[in-house]
């Protein structure tokens, strides 16, 4: 496991400096992350690196992952599409197996969270559990990692009667906060730039990746990675590859993710993206295991350009993890991918697949653009969406819920 | 009046952001003109200053939020520009720097015909901070040290002790200059300087070289880095 201090090479002393100072009046203090699935997805990713880090800055700090049926992942699956703005009706047994769910892994959970000094609830699925602890000592706080700008209201209706009493909220970003009656904080997600995903690799790590998957090096790469879901728009990809290829005869696309286990949507649309490709030699659909984290990393560097053309976006790790490795981004224009790609400096923001297209035979033709546009992006990763970063302001939080609500608390 | 602060070493502080979303957004400018008038404190001291220790991308182009959306979102380059004069140091307190705004904007809006406005996804989303301050275990006793402890600091410090203090302070100056005007000897030069470093337009980090600039300028590399 590696320690806090691994990160000075990347961060600088003074940050991990300021991370030790803040952790100081939260020592000891006993904090509970609850989500609901333990592999696959940014929030596991990020929970994976985050708690070893907590506890190695002196809190006591837990992780804790609900365990459901296919009825309560269905349920939430439509939760997660809702809260995105997509009109999903959903039945009364599955909002019974959602809350049931819910009241058993309460249960279960009593006695890590009951005592706990902090909860911390990731996302709708684990959201009902505050109820059944009236009598919880600590501060719970709602973490919401989705694009909630414009939820579908029915929906998020229901859902926001088990967010009322919640002592604080989290956001990625300002456009997602609904109204709820408690303090909502901002706080984007990270990366871990010492993590597989992101480590520096060898060249021969990277040539073997690419011979692995028979990529042709001589020819242009674009590369989307990301779970199988419609919000990410596979097929919009595969159609702007084809439109791109139009210009760049030897263009070749890489679309690469795996499944959550808490999406039950994914081998359905990873059938609509083989139709899309429809057996184009150049266009590598590869299906990869939850710890395939080198393999993306080594097609992330291995790319020209690396695409992200959501619909929706909560924040958009992928785009993270390719601007850090020097990549400019074609991302989508939503969600927390409008924070992350700058115009012109980071990349391109799209709506459509013809503007992914466009952008794609832009950058391929200035080649000198896109080396100033990867040191920029590698920059800006650097100061603002590393875990040191996040970790400090969870930190932070932690320390104003337990001095109350001045605009300055003076430690 | 000069407070002496001979004998009082300076002791570096930290601090840390957190941003609140307030739930007000303005699509226009009229909108953003009535949100001014009741949102809290808070949220025009972020607008103005907390924003610097969040997110951002490269230079700003403007030293405060309100100009940037109106140039970028409303794309009215007029108020914009007027807005981005607007120097925060010079009113007495947040309301006097909130009234300002709020008369610039008033201005500009008797001046159009029609009221600009911005798409659904481009809002102005007003947002509040709450910060900590804590200290930490870096002091110095003497001026000279300066030159080489600010290389070594966080940006959020460089943040607290050069652009917070501003508003923390009576006469509106940052934590150096004031400690430094305190200290036996001339200093003058020095102050003079830091008065001439504008905060508004680099980044955290190119603050902290231009401070580190003006002291390794004025004062001999010392070995020492400030007791810790």
């Amino acid at each position: 496991m590696l320690s806090i201090d691994s990160y000075a090479a990347i961060t600088g002393n003074d940050v991990i400096e300021k991370l030790r100072q803040i952790a100081k009046p939260l020592q000891g203090m006993k904090v509970v992350h609850v989500n609901s699935t333990r592999i696959g997805g940014g929030v596991a990713e990020i929970l994976h690196k985050m708690v070893p880090l907590m506890n190695d800055l002196g809190l006591d700090t837990h992780w804790e992952v609900l365990q459901g049926n296919a009825e309560f992942y269905q349920c939430t699956k439509g939760f997660h599409n809702a809260i995105q703005g997509n009109p999903v009706h959903l039945p009364e047994s599955l909002l019974k197996a959602y809350e049931q769910t819910n009241a058993e892994n309460a249960e279960m959970l009593r006695p890590a969270l009951e005592d706990a000094d902090i909860v911390i609830i990731h996302d709708p699925q684990p959201a009902p559990l505050l109820k059944h602890f009236p009598d919880r000592k600590g501060k719970w706080i709602w973490r919401c990692h989705i694009d909630a700008s414009r939820p579908y209201r029915p929906v998020w209706k229901y859902l926001r009667s088990f967010l009322t009493d919640y002592d604080a909220s989290i956001w990625s970003l300002s456009d997602f906060a609904q109204p709820l009656p408690h303090p909502q904080y901002l706080i984007p997600p990270s990366i871990d730039p010492l993590s597989d995903k992101n480590v520096d690799l060898e060249m021969k790590e990277i040539r073997e990746t690419r011979e692995r998957f028979e990529l042709d090096p001589e020819r242009p790469l674009i590369t989307q990675i990301s779970r199988f879901d419609r919000f990410k728009d596979p097929v919009g990809v595969v159609q702007a590859y084809r439109l791109a290829k139009r210009f760049t005869h030897g263009l070749q696309l890489v679309l690469a993710g795996g499944g959550a286990t808490d999406d039950p949507e994914g081998d359905a649309v990873l059938n609509e993206v083989y139709e899309a490709a429809a057996s184009d030699p150049d266009v590598h659909i590869l299906l990869l295991p939850a710890d395939a984290h080198r393999t993306i990393n080594a097609l992330q560097r291995m790319s020209d350009i690396v695409l992200q053309k959501s619909t929706k976006e909560g924040f958009g790790l992928t785009v993270t993890e390719a601007l850090w490795k020097g990549r400019p981004v074609i991302g989508g224009n939503t969600g927390g991918i409008r924070l992350q790609v700058i115009n012109h400096h980071t990349g391109f923001l799209v709506s459509t697949p013809e503007g992914a297209a466009l952008r794609t035979r832009y950058l391929l033709n200035h080649r000198d653009l896109m080396e100033d546009m990867g040191s920029k992006a590698r920059q800006y990763v650097r100061d603002n969406f590393l875990l040191t970063r996040h970790i400090a302001e969870y930190f932070n939080l932690m320390v104003l819920l337990s001095d109350g609500h001045a605009d300055r608390v003076e430690l | 009046m000069t407070h002496t602060t001979q004998g009082i070493p300076f002791t570096f502080k930290d601090c840390s952001l957190s941003a609140i979303a307030t739930g007000r957004t303005a699509q226009n400018l009229r909108e953003l003109r009535d949100h001014l008038q009741s949102v809290e404190e808070g949220s025009v001291y972020y607008h103005f200053w907390g924003g610097r220790l969040r997110p951002q991308f490269d230079d700003p182009e403007f030293n405060n939020d309100f100009a940037a959306w109106c140039k970028h979102s409303l794309r009215d380059d007029v108020i914009a520009e007027r807005l981005s004069v607007i120097d925060p140091m010079h009113f007495p307190s947040l309301d006097a720097l909130r009234n300002e705004v709020i008369d610039m904007i008033e201005e500009r809006l008797s001046e159009r015909e029609l009221i600009p406005w911005t798409v659904n996804q481009d809002q102005f989303s007003f947002i509040r901070s709450q910060i900590v301050v804590f200290e930490t275990p870096r002091q110095i006793s003497v001026a000279e040290e300066l030159a080489a402890v600010i290389p070594q600091i966080s940006t959020s410090s460089v943040y607290y002790h050069f652009i917070d203090a501003r508003r923390r302070t009576d006469d509106g100056r940052d934590d150096f200059s004031n400690w430094l005007n305190g200290l036996e000897g001339d200093f003058s030069s020095v102050i003079a300087d830091l008065a001439d470093v504008d905060p508004y337009f680099v980044t955290l980090s190119d603050l902290r070289n231009q401070l580190a600039k003006v002291f390794s300028g004025h004062f001999s590399d010392t070995s020492s880095a400030g007791r810790v």
